[in-house]
């Protein structure tokens, strides 16, 4: 097996400092919340979210609504990928319409799942306005162009090189992200 | 996000012939991806992209009406072109053969045909015979692989799981391509099985089938935790297996005065279309522990799933 070096990005306590950065970032331009709900792209964005979502109420006292969207019914390259993508659960427990919506996933690569996202999100209603967020932006990788409203942090990486999120809650010791390269 | 630390499967086959060709892997996978579809169906927009670029043949040799509409609207929520095609108004009653028909079928750039023939093993043939993608909508006395699955997800989402589960599979056992399918599938998938009817309706050797065989349906019932209630299909029928309707519905109908005198709740399955009065009562078919019509519903998103999961198979 070929050796896999590692390059840690992020290790916990950085990761801490740039949720709370981001949630300030969303608080600033969402005020309460009131009219704004959040929606993780499944399955990785969850884990953000729930971090995010918990980071908002503590700083805002409201409750944020929170939902998960899976794309993979709505991805344009069913078919033609060598790996199939096992479906998750859509749990959408309101509708978006007149909402102004926060997209969340963990990183943004080639932007293709936001596309999806995108398309799926419209069975749910017409958001008045849609932002995106991610944790680490791939710079010099996107295959369609979109950009992230807002961003934890943005790596340089080639296609050989894969970022891997780790949180806690999945079982690991703590929160780290990793660019990983052969 | 799309780096490749997502989750992946696939099945295991390209075609849906029987429930015996799939592993228990393709099932649990067919299963999985059948909670997400239903999930899809009851949103106010029910359709999603996936096969747009698919087109799927209903062939349909013999009679039919939920499995070809339950195809139909599967194929129609997924976005792929359908056409739909029954053996009485077609060439078939000219002399074609299956492999022609089928291949004339194909010609016109079809990927996928779904199919219900009087002739057991029909699909397997075309299977080999043929380039399309071919599922099983009922062959003969033999598999009706997708009503097995849709049985199996309507177990599970009723009581949890399918596995450890004991389903008592009721009435004319042997011209149900249902039980046959629903044995496999349930075994595969760790339950254990008891067909019960009367001893002529009850294919000899079944046992070895690893099956219980029973002929007293109240203690079939208390055995059970669900009970799988066939009809009993005259149309297959050429000799006079018992005397009477009557008699078999005083035998072997279930009514709720048999379902009140257990001290359990079994979950009453019927895959359709019920004889009233004969081997179910009204009273139980649409009473509480009925979920007769959440099969229906689950229909649909199984079939989904197998059509996705197939799609996905045939590139």
């Amino acid at each position: 097996m070929e050796a896999v070096k590692q390059r840690l990005i992020l290790n916990e306590g950085a990761l801490d400092v740039t949720l709370s950065r981001l949630c300030m970032q969303l608080i600033e331009n969402h005020g309460s919340f009131s009219e704004t709900a959040l929606i993780a792209l499944q399955p990785r964005g969850k884990w953000l979210a729930q971090r995010i979502a918990e980071k908002l109420a503590k700083f805002t006292g409201n409750t944020i609504e929170l939902g998960y969207l899976d794309a993979t019914f709505f991805r344009d390259d069913f078919r033609r990928r060598d790996n199939p993508i096992t479906a998750n659960a859509t749990e959408m427990p309101f509708l978006v319409e007149g909402k102004k919506v926060v997209l969340i996933d963990d990183v943004l690569y080639t932007g293709r799942s936001l596309r999806a996202s995108l398309d799926a999100m419209q069975a749910f209603g017409r958001p008045t306005k849609v932002e995106y967020l991610v944790l680490v932006d791939r710079k010099y990788t996107r295959e369609i162009p979109v950009e992230a409203t807002y961003i934890g942090t943005s790596v340089n990486s080639i296609k050989t090189e894969r970022v891997s999120v780790e949180w806690k809650e999945q079982g690991y010791e703590s929160d780290n992200i990793w660019l990983l390269s052969k | 996000m799309t780096q490749s630390n997502q989750k992946s499967s696939s099945l295991s086959t390209r075609h849906l012939t029987g429930i015996k060709e799939l592993t228990p892997a393709d099932i649990e996978l067919i299963l999985t991806t059948a909670a997400q579809f239903k999930e899809v169906i009851n949103r106010s927009i029910k359709k999603v992209p996936s096969l747009r670029d698919i087109t799927i043949a209903n062939a349909f040799f013999e009679n039919s009406t939920r499995t070809r509409l339950s195809f139909e609207l599967a194929e129609k929520r997924l976005s792929a072109d359908t056409l739909s095609f029954t053996a009485s108004s077609s060439s078939v009653k000219k002399g074609e053969t299956l492999s022609d028909t089928i291949n004339n079928i194909l010609a016109m750039k079809v990927d996928m045909v779904v199919m219900r023939h009087s002739s057991p093993g029909a699909p397997h043939f075309l299977a080999k015979t043929t380039k399309a993608q071919i599922i099983n909508a009922g062959d003969g006395t033999h598999e009706h692989p997708t009503q097995a699955l849709l049985d199996a997800f309507s177990i599970q989402e009723k009581l949890g799981e399918v596995g450890g589960k004991k389903v008592a599979i009721i009435g004319d056992i042997l011209h149900s391509r249902v039980a046959l399918s629903n044995i496999f599938c349930l075994q595969k998938l760790g339950a254990e099985v008891m067909v019960c009817g009367p001893s002529t309706l009850i294919p000899r050797h079944i046992e070895k089938l690893g099956v219980k065989v029973g002929h007293n349906v109240k203690e079939a019932l208390e055995w059970a935790d669900v009970a799988n209630v066939l009809r009993i299909q005259l149309e297959r029928q050429q000799i006079q297996y018992f005397p009477s309707l009557r008699e078999y519905s005083l035998y072997f109908g279930i009514n709720d005065k048999l379902l009140q005198s257990l001290d359990k709740e079994v979950v009453i399955m019927h895959p359709g279309p019920i004889n009233r009065g004969v081997e179910l009562d009204s009273d139980v078919a649409d009473g509480k522990h009925s979920i007769i019509l959440d099969q229906v519903e689950n229909g649909v998103a199984v079939r989904m799933a197998v059509l996705y999961l197939l799609a996905e198979r045939g590139q």
